[in-house]
């Protein structure tokens, strides 16, 4: 829709579906799992019942450097010199430690 | 027929306006045109009289579909329609997706604020029948905390055991003996198996840090700062501060996981008179190393000494605005930023959580006491009260069940007119029972701050959602439907 923009994930699957026609949506329905949220100090497990989602995990931010850096960083570069550094690594939460040291 | 507006908030970030809307949890980027509708509505109005003064308009089937938008994602609605009351509860019994361990409550350290030990804990020193509890968990009843986690998890591929205190290290016998059992029965059960641990460093011994990354636990550190704050509150039972003990011991656990397993998180509990959030948090990164920190204030009886004042919350906003702001200059440029509480917020705003409850305890999770009983989550666990059961005798359900059904959003009034329920559903269950002697009440003394800090979560947001839309989708990390939920109904 040109004026009304959906931003976030709910937003976009609500938006999806009445496209088919459906308008069913789910309101007050989420079963969290860990602790409650911000504020409230009760969160010493994250959503998923571990202690990963408490922050951005290095995994993820390793990424961030090593697909979209051609600069020499503290990571090796996947766009020239390395592309099949990760190649080990299916998912990166659990195989990181698989990846190995580069010697250029 | 007559439209009005749910409950909504309208924010702006990046030159872009937005709106969250409540009954959904949607966010959506709003124009002039789509502002203009909503304004049309904002104060009720009524559709035909609409549609009459604005259909000479050339842009008026524009507006029109902007309206039926509105609609579909719960923001506008026929004047005196009932809102939707969702099932209270999702299908019962729930399976299990995390349990709790208990591995003792004895503690070395002697923290003034302490919910286990201090003024304002739950648990009960003796039994029903009068016997004293045991202060440490058997190999035993960890073993049949385990198979009890594998046997109510059905469905699930994954599990996870999180070991907690007492300071939990003083068990360590017990978590290595859990651990090695666990890993094996997982294997015969087909799950995958996540271990996490709380503790406060005091014991962390060379053996026991490479256990723990051998293991890959995600750990997580209650420390509240440099040795000022540290020192503070969290003492040895003589009186003397942790903070020179625990440092160097940190440094090591951090240096032998970094590369290894998940990443070290500190808790820092907020106390009246504790250094400024940023100070903390430069502190915790930047001295001892941590991947991650977050801030709680202290669950405290109104009143105690280092209960936060309400100017010290007022200042904690401005702080945690502060680190926010950092934080948003990170993710613009795609780095790390490890302030924790805003991360969690901005995550669930993306994936447009919406909590029929506050959080899992009774749900997917459970606490397991050292003699085996089941509590609600760790911190209620022997509680008597809130006991739901034994990892022998199985979930008392009709308890757990009328816990649950106490604890939903939809009981609790306060919640019923405010914009930020979504995420906060009421809050802490623990915080209640301390604050309030009722763990189904909401935490009304957070509202003003929960909704600010809301405010704030919207602002960095819209910032992010307009300068790097692709970090929200990575911090979300999942795709499609958002998870969790259980039941549809129409909005």
């Amino acid at each position: 829709m040109r004026h009304l923009r959906a931003i976030n994930r709910k937003a976009r699957w609500i938006e999806e579906r009445s496209t088919h026609g459906d308008t069913s949506a789910k309101t007050m329905a989420d079963i969290p799992f860990g602790c409650s949220t911000q504020l409230d100090p009760g969160w010493e497990v994250d959503s998923g019942g571990g202690t990963y989602g408490l922050c951005t995990p290095v995994e993820r931010d390793l990424y961030d450097c090593y697909h979209s850096c051609y600069w020499p960083a503290q990571v090796p570069d996947a766009l020239t010199n390395f592309p099949q550094w990760t190649s080990t690594c299916g998912a990166p939460v659990h195989d990181w430690s698989k990846i190995d040291l580069v010697f250029p | 027929m007559r439209y009005v507006t749910e409950l909504h908030r309208r924010f702006e970030g990046g030159g872009v306006s937005f709106i969250y809307i409540s009954a959904s949890a949607s966010i959506l980027a709003l124009d002039e045109v789509s502002g203009g509708v909503l304004d049309d509505f904002e104060s009720g109005a009524d559709l035909e009289d609409w549609v009459a003064a604005g259909s000479g308009d050339e842009e008026f089937a524009e507006r029109y579909e902007v309206f039926e938008g509105l609609v579909t994602q719960g923001l506008l609605k026929p004047e005196g329609e009932v809102a939707p009351v969702g099932e209270p509860l999702p299908p019962m019994p729930y399976p299990l997706s995390t349990l709790v361990l208990n591995v003792t409550n004895k503690c070395n350290l002697a923290c003034t604020y302490c919910y286990e030990f201090g003024e304002d804990k739950l648990s009960q020193a003796l039994k029903a029948n009068g016997e004293k509890r045991r202060s440490r968990m058997t190999s035993e009843t960890a073993r049949s905390s385990i198979d009890f986690l594998f046997e109510n998890s059905p469905g699930r591929d994954e599990v996870s055991l999180t070991f907690f205190g007492g300071e939990t290290l003083l068990n360590f016998e017990t978590i290595r003996d859990a651990v090695l059992y666990a890993e094996e029965r997982a294997v015969e059960c087909g799950k995958r198996l996540g271990f996490a641990l709380t503790t406060n460093a005091t014991l962390l011994e060379d053996e026991i840090i490479d256990f723990l990354v051998a293991h890959r636990f995600g750990v997580n550190v209650s420390i509240d700062g440099g040795a000022k704050d540290q020192d503070r509150h969290r003492n040895f039972h003589s009186g003397k501060g942790s903070y020179e003990e625990i440092a160097p011991r940190i440094r090591r656990l951090i240096a032998a996981n970094r590369g290894k397993g998940p990443p070290i998180g500190a808790r820092v509990t907020l106390t009246e008179g504790a250094s400024s959030v940023r100070e903390t948090y430069e502190h915790l990164v930047g001295e001892l190393g941590f991947d991650q920190v977050g801030f709680a204030p202290v669950t405290s009886a109104p009143g105690r000494e280092y209960a936060l004042r309400d100017t010290s919350m007022d200042s904690l906003l401005e702080e945690f605005q502060v680190l926010t702001d950092d934080y948003v200059e990170a993710a613009l440029k795609n780095e790390h930023h490890g302030f924790s509480n805003i991360e969690d917020l901005l995550r669930e705003l993306h994936q447009g959580v919406n909590k029929a409850h506050p959080c899992g305890a009774g749900l997917g999770l459970l606490g397991v006491s050292t003699e085996g009983d089941l509590g609600l989550c760790h911190r209620f666990v022997e509680s008597g009260e809130h006991e739901v059961g034994s990892v022998e005798s199985g979930i008392d359900e009709e308890k757990r069940q009328q816990f649950l059904r106490d604890g939903h959003i939809s009981t609790k009034p306060e919640c019923q007119t405010c914009f930020a329920r979504p995420h906060c559903s009421g809050g802490c269950y623990h915080e209640a029972q301390v604050r309030y002697g009722d763990a189904s009440h909401a935490n009304v003394h957070h509202c003003d701050w929960v909704r600010a800090w809301t405010d704030l979560g919207l602002a960095a947001y819209a910032r992010i959602a307009v300068g790097n839309p692709a970090f929200l989708d990575r911090l979300d990390g999942e795709q499609g439907a958002p998870a969790g939920a259980v039941m549809e109904v129409e909005l």
